[in-house]
């Protein structure tokens, strides 16, 4: 069973802002989902390769050139859709200490 | 014959032959939706008057006698993750609600070009994640057979419109089940192609090395047209590629082998189900295919395995809803509160909860633990399907342990709504085409058939699909 200090770090890594009453629902939620995980463990899976994807292609590559006109058109949408912007650009809220 | 039950075929013929228009065509379907989408709730956004124009755009090309695209005139209906320029595009999801694509899904650019009518969106549990489209920010859809059942999910409004008539096919997207589920809930057709057999380019992303688009239509003849639109290489996705072609034009039924494997039909089937699942392999046996029995040893464990890799690669793939550059942003103090707000206000208890699971996967310490060994598992169950696909030709099994169940039933317990996914997770571990097939009826609820094929095999399993239909009415 994970505990409430648990539940609260992970949320915390998330970036998942709970209340009090959430994190005691999704301590038990999560636990039991972990729980039925387990039977991983009874799988001998030494000697086995781990599969990240189920095509066998990799290093997909493309000429190194950007396509001038159809981003600067699209940038624009983009940063239309930015909640808080400013002169081009979107703003956030400082990060770093003065 | 209502215009509103013809398949794509049947409208297009109609359409050469000029017995209606395309505007009638759409018109019939807005109308049907207007008077029961209240009721089934599929639709989340209709698109009537983007939808009229283009037909009347077909109808002039019709009347100048001029030639017309392959889908021309005929309406779809787009799962609600799927960018279509212009219209808004939620996920299912608060933190999307006022979200409006900036451009076209490639499979959206290519049904666009081939002349399809867009009628609108369609509802889905909250970005993919779940098994009954319960999970929808904006309430569930009901399933056209009982309203008070749930569609399957997380395609669940696709499918129910196409099932309610609505549309003659639309877009789902599966990435363990979420085409063919809800397509054996309301019994239709479902096709979810070998990964990277469709371009995701403008697919809102979930789980990227298990999600896959396909169509959802009335008839295998529907799924085949729809899917051979679509798939293809696209530079725009690096995972897609082009399909090899597979000579297989003397696949017959009576030399084909069919595989069911013995670890499928144990525990926790509901026995009216399987009575349907092996009167049909039965009826396969009859017309000369040889049935035969295969192992999937690693199937207890794939679901375990895949409720590992698919939260650990969403909660990766929606770091990105972070109030900044679009959707929901809630103000606070710090740019921390911002995420924390954001993102607590704005995802829903199914998306929380997945994000949360693979976070603690990926996080120091559990990552060998969890997500390394999911993903040793995911190699075995590989294996597995390479060593029973020495044998067969295709796989049968179920689609669903259980019949539709009640809106509400498993809302609770989120582990009971996984357990639902049992037969379908393995072929998105493994990449493999499956097709969702109605067999029968339990009651009048439907029962779908899974048939899942060698990668990039499509062709053989549409194949094998269009057998039982033309031969059985059910």
């Amino acid at each position: 069973m994970l505990t409430k200090a648990e539940v609260q770090h992970i949320a915390k890594l998330a970036r998942l802002g709970l209340s009090e009453k959430e994190l005691e629902k999704y301590r038990k939620e999560l636990s039991s989902i972990l729980d039925y995980i387990e039977k991983l463990k009874e799988v001998d899976v030494s000697g086995t390769e781990p599969t990240s994807h189920p095509l066998k292609v990799e290093n997909i590559t493309r000429k190194d050139g950007g396509k001038t006109e159809a981003r600067s058109a699209n940038s624009k949408i983009l940063l239309e859709m930015a909640p808080d912007k400013k002169e081009g650009y979107v703003k956030v809220k400082q990060i770093l200490n003065q | 014959m209502s215009l509103t039950e013809l398949t794509i075929s049947q409208i297009k013929e109609g359409l050469e032959k000029k017995d209606f228009s395309a505007q009638e065509i759409c018109r019939s379907f807005l109308k049907k939706i207007k008077e029961k989408n209240k009721e089934v709730f599929a639709f989340l956004k209709v698109a009537e008057e983007e939808a009229l124009l283009k037909a009347k755009e077909v109808d002039g090309l019709i009347s100048k006698n001029r030639e017309v695209p392959l889908l021309a005139g005929v309406p779809l209906a787009v799962k609600d993750n799927m960018l279509a320029e212009g219209l808004g595009c939620t996920a299912g999801s608060k933190i999307l609600e006022n979200y409006i694509a900036p451009y076209d899904a490639t499979v959206v650019k290519k049904i666009k070009e081939a002349g399809g009518v867009i009628l609108g969106k369609t509802n889905l549990d909250e970005f993919a994640m779940g098994s009954s489209t319960e999970n929808s920010a904006f309430g569930p859809t009901r399933n056209p057979h009982d309203v008070s059942r749930v569609p399957g999910g997380s395609s669940g409004g696709s499918a129910a419109a196409v099932a309610a008539e609505f549309c003659p096919y639309a877009f789902g997207s599966d990435t363990g089940g979420s085409i063919r589920l809800p397509s054996s809930f309301c019994g239709v057709v479902g096709l979810k192609p070998t990964y990277g057999a469709v371009s995701r380019y403008g697919l809102i992303a979930f789980a990227s090395s298990l999600d896959q688009i396909g169509p959802i239509a009335r008839s295998v003849e529907d799924c085949r047209i729809v899917f051979n639109t679509i798939k293809g290489k696209d530079p725009l996705d690096s995972t897609s590629v082009e399909i090899p072609e597979i000579r297989n034009s003397k696949f017959e039924i009576r030399n084909s082998k069919i595989g069911i494997p013995k670890e499928y039909f144990v525990k926790g089937i509901d026995p009216e189900v399987e009575k349907v699942i092996k009167s049909a392999v039965k009826k396969y046996e009859e017309l000369g295919a040889e049935i035969v029995e295969v192992s999937l040893p690693h199937t207890d464990y794939a679901l375990a395995a895949y409720y590992i890799i698919n939260p650990s690669e969403a909660s990766a793939n929606l770091a990105r809803y972070d109030g900044i550059k679009y959707g929901l942003s809630m103000d606070g103090k710090e740019l921390i509160d911002v995420y924390l707000k954001t993102r607590g206000e704005g995802f829903g208890a199914e998306v929380r909860r997945r994000i949360m699971i693979g976070t603690y996967a990926l996080s120091a310490g559990y990552y060998e633990a969890y997500y390394l060994r999911a993903q040793k598992v995911r190699t075995q169950v590989i294996k597995d399907f390479e060593k029973a696909f020495q044998k067969v030709d295709a796989i049968f099994c179920p689609v669903s342990p259980v019949l539709p169940f009640k809106i509400g039933e498993k809302a609770d317990d989120p582990l009971s709504m996984y357990l639902v996914d049992v037969y379908t997770v393995s072929v998105n571990l493994a990449g493999l085409p499956a097709l969702s097939l109605p067999v029968g009826f339990v009651k009048e609820l439907p029962v779908g058939l899974q048939i899942i094929g060698k990668p990039f095999e499509e062709e053989k399993i549409l194949q094998i699909g269009e057998v039982f239909e033309k031969t059985w009415k059910i």
